[in-house]
């Protein structure tokens, strides 16, 4: 790799998810081709026309301190979670600006750091349980921690403030496609020269009866209440909507340069990425698939990558009739008949649709893919679409080649938001 | 019946380790909510909603302000309780 300052790593990696409440734990769930899928709670559930989900393996306020946890929206605990682990993971020992005992320079220098985390839906939890506080107990018993928790850009900001990022504290709020605007923001903001150190990802807590009555309502979610871990099935011919999930993907992404200075361990390079609109329907997708086409040009030209580079796919796929078939042929427009012979590991098969953390949780996937060189399986794929043909890795996980190695992680989100990834080994 | 001053700053003691996590025995009449005690300014409003309801009196948003210590808040508490 030619380390410039236009070229950009990953160093970190975390997440929390419906298969474990970190990063390495949920990579092994996810090999094991795991369902994190179930029946939600009885007494809140019950009466929705929906009654499943995938919910956190591990409960955030578990890990966080309590009077930490309580200021929190559920989904900028996750955030804060996740990014623990990833600035542990990328080697860092402490909050930018702080210098390593017997070192004479901080790791990172805070003017030189930036937060980006997106969300889908915001600190909707939080919105919606001071209203029954205002409703039930009157305006007094608001808490005065509601704007702070609810507002969008909050995981961002305690991002921020728990690594010291003094360049700015980012929100991408594009739907489902949010986490992974962020990782694409990031890597501008480190090829513009605005920072050296971005830690980037995307969150989502939106398991509450509204959201899912919400969603339900617009037939978006698969009805398999008795069969949880059968609801979500990617290009399956028998996929009926997505299964909501939540969690959290937060990664560390750096300049090749400044990586090298501190000696750091690099998981992968973020290429490039390609961002789109359909403009075609505030939530159907363009069955046409034609901005997804564009925004996977766009990743792919970004990264000086043709067909013949990419080695592995993690697709948006979320198991929604529509939307699955037009993620593939836009695939086969886009790669030819390589299509048919990559790799495509549909991991919402496992994780749910976690939403705004979804492009950030497969980013993670994706880099590790490539890392480990092991795509991971798809679950629940019994009768493939007759619409879809590609080469889906199926059960068990599939070694990859050795030598260079590609990829392209999808996310799109509602309001016609594309957003593609394209990531290479380091 | 009102509280007595004791129960007055053993009750602060267990509304500041709810919303501050510091340990109630730290909660001494000396002590600064914001400087001592790690309760912020949004914190702060936690506390005197907690204790508005728990020892029975109203303390209004202008009266907030006046009450830096522990000891500030116990005699305001002991003078207006209902």
């Amino acid at each position: 790799m030619n380390a410039t300052s236009r070229t950009v790593v990953v160093t970190g990696l975390g997440a929390t998810t419906p298969l474990g409440g970190d990063a390495s734990s949920t990579w092994e769930a996810l090999l094991a081709g795991r369902s994190g899928a179930d029946k939600l709670p009885e007494e809140l559930f019950g009466e929705l026309p929906v009654r499943i989900g995938a919910p956190a393996k591990v409960e955030p306020t578990e890990v966080l301190p309590r009077v930490q946890a309580r200021k929190l929206d559920r989904s900028a605990q996750f955030a804060l979670i996740a990014a623990r682990e990833a600035w542990a993971d990328a080697g860092f020992t402490g909050p930018a600006g702080s210098v390593p005992e017997g070192a004479s320079e901080p790791e990172a220098v805070p003017t030189r750091v930036a937060a980006v985390v997106g969300t889908g839906i915001g600190g909707v939890t939080t919105l919606l349980g001071q209203y029954d506080n205002l409703k039930n107990s009157g305006p007094r018993k608001v808490s005065p921690h509601t704007v702070p928790m609810l507002m969008p850009n909050s995981p961002a900001a305690n991002v921020g403030l728990e690594v010291n990022a003094k360049v700015a504290a980012h929100t991408t709020v594009s739907a489902c496609a949010s986490g992974a605007e962020a990782i694409g923001y990031a890597l501008d903001i480190i090829r513009a020269g605005r920072a050296d150190v971005v830690i980037c990802g995307g969150t989502e807590a939106a398991i509450h009866p509204l959201p899912l009555a919400a969603f339900a309502n617009m037939m978006a979610l698969s009805k398999r209440n008795d069969e949880p871990e059968l609801a979500s099935r990617p290009f399956d011919a028998g996929r009926d909507g997505f299964l909501l999930g939540e969690g959290a993907g937060i990664l560390v992404l750096e300049s090749a340069e400044h990586a090298a200075r501190r000696g750091a361990r690099v998981y992968a390079e973020i290429a490039g990425s390609g961002v789109s609109a359909d403009s075609h329907h505030i939530a159907q997708p363009d069955p046409t698939g034609s901005g997804v086409e564009r925004a996977l040009r766009a990743a792919m030209e970004d990264a000086g990558m043709t067909a013949e580079d990419i080695d592995h796919v993690n697709p948006h796929a979320t198991s929604t009739p529509l939307g699955d078939t037009a993620e593939a042929q836009a695939l086969h427009r886009v790669l030819g008949e390589r299509a048919s012979a990559i790799p495509v590991s549909a991991t919402k098969s496992m994780t749910g649709h976690t939403l705004g953390a979804a492009g950030a949780i497969e980013a993670v996937f994706t880099v590790l893919a490539l890392h480990e060189r092991l795509a991971p399986p798809t679950i629940n794929l019994d009768e493939v679409d007759a619409d879809v043909d590609l080469d889906i890795v199926v059960d068990e996980p599939r070694k990859l080649a050795d030598g260079p190695l590609g990829a392209l992680s999808n996310s799109f989100g509602f309001g016609g938001a594309n957003v593609v990834l394209a990531i290479r080994t380091a | 019946m009102a509280a007595t001053k004791e129960e007055i700053v053993s009750g602060l003691a267990e509304i500041v380790n709810e919303v501050a996590g510091v340990p109630t025995e730290d909660v001494q009449l000396d002590k600064s909510f914001i400087d001592d005690l790690d309760v912020d300014s949004l914190s702060m409003v936690e506390v005197v909603v907690a204790a508005e309801e728990r020892f029975d009196v109203k303390i209004p948003d202008d009266d907030v302000k006046n009450l830096k210590t522990v000891g500030d808040a116990v005699e305001y508490i002991l003078s207006h309780q209902g």
